[in-house]
Order: structure tokens, then C-alpha cells, then sequence
């Protein structure tokens, strides 16, 4: 019982990327109302139009005139990510999450992390691919991250069949598990980079209580995205780092109650360490 | 070199300044973006290509199709016959865009054209599959331009003189899309042959009848309108329509050019400048 509550985000997040998923593939199979489409835009109860707020500025800087629905849908994901959930897209919503969760889970039973060899991907480089994508769709004409994207391939291949989209995704495992640790959602995912930015202010917040932190170190251990943990067993804050997914791993593993979920602390925002 | 000397150079040789570290970082990053984004550009740019893609009723332009398409599959949901597919990885299409292969389900041109309104991007475009009835607007499937069909005179057996009219039963619009007309078998002299004739200005390119055609592979194709047609340009004008002529009077006769260089000279001259016909 001990071990699943230990578990209690990561199952609830495994049900609500596969509940998803199949809210979807139902919306397309047996043409239930609740979500018809896919992530890149879809329809909610028949009635609330939803879009990727990447997409849609891939398709403005592609030079596309588009009708007024994407761009309700738009606002609405943004907002939503804005202001309450931050990057949980990432890590609640984003079914390459799973794959991605599952190499860095092998990665720690074959020990590989710690034979890691030099980092040669910066995190930032996701930001350079994100400005990247914009720079591409203007000068072809194309979404051009939405072409290769392998979340909507991924989100695509179970709604409508994979075809070879199984090779995409079998890649970015490989690339997460032998290549660099957290590649692909830490270093390259432009749309991970873009939540980053629009979550940088969102409400949600994973809160360090420091008085209780043993110092064992488990919630690094664990974290994809360790940089936001910079206070761990320092001061008492919120992780206020856009980069944070939300994915509450580190609560779940600390035995000591040092971390929980909590309303962003606007008092340190400017506290040092924090990237401005 | 004395040895204080090799030891200043010594601890000045691996220091960095943050200002050099900063710069010598941004160079990085710029040259792979740089390199990124060749590979990447060329990889959209070939994805583009895919010149004999079918897309649903209303759909704009192909360019304006690609960069409007948010690729939700929400037309595929829509279309009852599962006729729309979205592109996957190893379709050679553009990817997570809708497209139909007739010979496989053919678009049956619904009266309510479900595929169409959904479309959250205007991608499909509701305007251009409707009409005006009454001063109201009414959604009219015969709008649609997905394609034209083509009939290979080769293998159609129609042509060959054998009795077969199944493309012209399919279709929808039979007598104004397809047409079947007479002609002269002159093998026989004494029979006629009933072909099949599709005409532009009708068709919508919804397949049905390459996929009701009898051949082994179907000779009647629809192909996209950029790629089925051709363009006789401005010069050619219909003398025996009244519509065409109204063309000769919006052109512009001062743009008009109808001089060459071989036309400037005299006749006999032209007639006689062999060696520039040998010459080529
Ligand atoms: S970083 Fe990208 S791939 Fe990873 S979870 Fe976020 S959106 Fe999905
Ligand atoms: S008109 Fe009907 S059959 Fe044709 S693509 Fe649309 S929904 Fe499908
Ligand atoms: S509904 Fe429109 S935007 Fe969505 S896939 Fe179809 S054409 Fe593209
Ligand atoms: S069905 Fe095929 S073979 Fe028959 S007339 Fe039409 S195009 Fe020719």
C-alpha cells in the first residue's frame, strides 16, 4: 500500500495521458463527443474548441489565414497553461512522456546514469530549436515542427494507425536511454520549451520545506528537469522555474515530507538561482 | 624562457573570460541552428513535394492547404465512409495531413458534406462548396474540384470496342461529369464504339469511377487539377464562343508582342537564312 502511495501522481498521470489517448481514439472510433481530433486541435463536448497554442504560431509565422475557431482553442490551452498548470502538458497530457519516462526509469535500473558521459546537448537547446521551427515555417511555408513532430505522430498513430511512426518514437527512446539522460523532453522538445515559457508564471507550484529535508537527495534523483531543484536543503520556496513539469515525482519519493504541491510563492520569485 | 615566465603563461593560457566563454557559446549554438535548420528546411521543403496528393471537398490551394492545416483529423472523423486518411511516417505525404486514394474508398460526395464545417482552420473552405439558393447558402457537393479523372484511351476497353460503361454509372453527376459518346469502330466498319469523356468543368475528382472501373489497373484516374491539366495561355481565344471574346477586349494591345527577331525581316530574307536553321 506504502509503494503505491508512492506512486499516487504517477498513476494518476498514467490515467489521465492514457485516458486521454483514449478519449480520443474514441472520439474517432466510435464517434463519442467528448474529444474529436487530435492534441494539435480538437473539439471538447462538441462545443469547445481546443488548439496548440505552437502550432498555431508555427502556422501565423508559416503566413496561413486561419479561421477564428483555432484561435479560441488557442487562447484557452494558453490560459489554462498560463495560469494554472504551467508545463504539466509535458508530464499529465503529452503521451511522449511515457516513452520518455520509461527509458529514464531503465536508465536508473541499469545504472547507466552513473556512468554517464559528458553532456554534449545544452537544455537550452530547445530554445534554439523552438525559435528554429518559427524561422523554418517562415521561410517554407510550413508548420515545420508539426511535420515532424513525433508527440503528434505518437497522438496521431493511436487515434488513426501508426504506420512507421513506431520508428519515431522507438528513436527518441533510444536516444533518452543511450544517448543523453532526459534528451528529448529536457533538451530538444520545442513545444516542452514553449510551455516552459508560458508556464513561467503559472499558480501550481511543487513547494521545498526545508526544516524537514534530510538531504538524501532522492527527489534530484528523480526529477527529469533537476536544475529547478537548485533549493533543495537550502531554503524554503517554491520551484518557481518554468521548466518544472509539474510531474510530482519528487513529492511522491521523499520520505520525509519535505515537498507538496502548493500555490506559487510570489514573495521569493526574484530569490537567487531563479533565472530571470 | 625562466620558469616565471612559463608559469604566467601557464596559468594564462586556460582561463576563459565569461565574456569569451558567453561568445564562444553562442557561436556554437548558431552554427548547429545553422546546420539544424539546412537539414531541417530541406526535409519540409521535400515534404511539400508530393504533387499527386487528393485532398477532402473545399480544400484551398495545396499551398495554402499545407500551411492552413493543423493536421486535427477532424474531416477524417467527420467523413462517415472513412474515405480520408491522415498521413503517416512512410505515406510519402505530408505529414498528419488528410488525403484519399480512390481506387481504395473514393469520396461518395455526401448532400451534407460532414467533413467540410468541421475544419477548425478553414483549410476546407465551407464557401467554396456552396451555392446560393433563395439569397440563402446552401452547401452544393458539386462544387467541389478534389481532382479531374482522366481516361487512358489505352487500356480503357471502351476503346478497344468492348461494351463498358461502368465509370459513367458511378458517377454522380452522370451526363454532365461523364459523358458517353459514339464513335467510328473503324476495325470493324461496321460498329460503333461508346467511350467514356470527362468534362472539366463538372467533375469534382471524387473517384467513384476509378474505383468502379473494370480494368485491372483503373483507366480512368483522378489526378489533382494542377497536375490533369494543361494551360493554352492568353494567345488562344475561342472564335465561336461569345464569353472567350470577351477577353480581347480586357488585354492590353501595347503589352502585346507579335514581333521576333525573324519577323522584323523581309520575307525572302527570312525564307533564305538557312544557315541559322542548320545552325541550331
Ligand atoms: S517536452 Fe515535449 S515530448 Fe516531452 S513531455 Fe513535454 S511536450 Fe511532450
Ligand atoms: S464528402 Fe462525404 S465521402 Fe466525401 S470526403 Fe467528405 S465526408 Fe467523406
Ligand atoms: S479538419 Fe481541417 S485542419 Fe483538421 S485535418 Fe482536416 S483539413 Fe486539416
Ligand atoms: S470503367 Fe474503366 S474500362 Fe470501363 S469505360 Fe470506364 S474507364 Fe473505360
Amino acid at each position: 500500500m506504502n509503494k503505491l502511495f508512492k506512486m499516487r501522481y504517477l498513476i494518476l498521470r498514467r490515467i489521465t495521458q492514457i485516458g486521454l489517448l483514449f478519449l480520443y481514439f474514441a472520439g474517432n472510433a466510435y464517434g463519442w463527443n467528448v474529444l474529436k481530433g487530435t492534441l494539435s486541435a480538437s473539439l471538447l463536448f462538441d462545443k469547445i474548441p481546443l488548439a496548440d497554442p505552437f502550432a498555431v504560431l508555427q502556422m501565423l509565422s508559416a503566413g496561413a489565414m486561419m479561421g477564428i475557431n483555432v484561435f479560441i482553442g488557442a487562447a484557452i490551452i494558453t490560459l489554462f497553461y498560463g495560469i494554472i498548470g504551467g508545463r504539466a502538458f509535458c508530464s499529465w497530457v503529452c503521451p511522449v512522456n511515457m516513452v520518455t519516462d520509461l527509458a529514464n526509469w531503465m536508465r536508473r535500473v541499469l545504472l547507466l546514469d552513473k556512468t554517464e558521459r559528458k553532456v554534449w546537448v545544452s537544455r537550452n537547446a530547445r530554445y534554439w530549436v523552438l525559435g528554429l521551427s518559427l524561422i523554418i515555417s517562415a521561410l517554407t511555408g510550413l508548420a515545420a515542427f508539426e511535420l515532424v513532430s513525433p508527440i503528434t505522430i505518437f497522438n496521431r498513430g493511436i487515434i488513426f494507425g501508426m504506420g512507421m511512426g513506431g520508428g519515431v518514437l522507438l528513436a527518441i527512446f533510444l536516444f533518452d536511454l543511450f544517448g543523453v539522460k532526459n534528451g528529448w523532453c529536457g533538451h530538444i522538445c520545442p513545444l516542452g520549451g514553449f510551455y516552459s515559457l508560458i508556464g513561467r508564471f503559472s499558480l501550481i507550484r511543487v513547494r521545498h520545506n526545508q526544516p524537514n529535508c534530510t538531504l538524501c537527495m532522492k527527489c534530484k534523483d528523480v526529477c527529469p528537469e533537476t536544475e529547478v531543484l537548485f533549493m533543495i536543503g537550502k531554503e524554503s520556496t517554491t520551484v518557481n522555474m518554468g521548466e518544472c513539469v509539474n510531474c510530482a515525482r519528487c513529492i511522491e519519493v521523499c520520505d520525509d515530507d519535505a515537498l507538496g504541491f502548493s500555490i506559487r510563492d510570489f514573495t521569493t520569485r526574484k530569490a537567487k538561482g531563479e533565472k530571470q | 624562457m625562466n620558469e616565471r615566465q612559463e608559469k604566467v603563461k601557464s596559468t594564462k593560457k586556460p582561463k576563459v573570460t565569461e565574456r569569451r566563454r558567453f561568445l564562444s557559446i553562442m557561436a556554437q549554438s548558431i552554427g548547429l541552428s545553422a546546420l539544424g535548420g539546412i537539414v531541417w528546411t530541406g526535409y519540409v521543403e521535400e515534404a511539400k513535394s508530393a504533387p499527386l496528393t487528393l485532398r477532402p471537398p473545399g480544400a484551398l490551394a495545396e499551398d495554402d492547404f499545407l500551411r492552413t492545416c493543423i493536421k486535427c483529423g477532424q474531416c477524417a472523423e467527420a467523413c462517415p465512409y472513412d474515405t480520408l486518411i491522415m498521413a503517416k511516417p512512410g505515406d510519402r505525404k505530408p505529414m498528419g495531413t488528410p488525403y484519399f486514394i480512390p481506387r481504395d474508398i473514393p469520396c461518395y460526395m455526401c448532400t451534407d458534406i460532414p467533413c467540410v464545417p468541421v475544419c477548425p482552420t478553414g483549410a476546407l473552405d465551407e464557401d467554396s462548396v456552396s451555392s446560393v439558393v433563395d439569397g440563402k447558402k446552401v452547401l452544393d457537393i458539386n462544387k467541389s474540384k478534389m481532382g479531374l479523372a482522366l481516361v487512358d484511351h489505352e487500356s480503357c476497353i471502351a476503346y478497344w470496342g468492348i461494351q463498358c460503361d461502368a465509370c459513367y454509372r458511378a458517377c454522380p453527376i452522370l451526363g454532365e461529369a461523364i459523358t458517353i459518346e459514339f464513335i467510328r469502330n473503324e476495325r470493324t466498319g461496321k460498329h460503333a464504339k461508346l467511350v467514356p469523356i470527362v468534362h472539366a468543368d463538372h467533375c469534382t475528382g471524387c473517384g467513384l469511377c476509378e474505383h468502379a472501373c473494370v480494368t485491372e489497373k483503373p483507366a480512368i484516374f483522378v489526378l489533382p487539377r494542377e497536375v490533369a491539366m494543361g494551360k493554352p495561355g492568353d494567345y488562344y481565344v475561342k472564335g465561336w464562343s461569345e464569353k472567350d471574346q470577351e477577353r480581347i477586349k480586357q488585354r492590353n494591345l501595347q503589352e502585346l508582342k507579335t514581333k521576333t527577331e525573324r519577323s522584323e525581316k523581309k520575307p525572302q530574307d527570312y525564307l533564305n537564312m538557312d544557315e541559322e536553321l542548320f545552325n541550331e
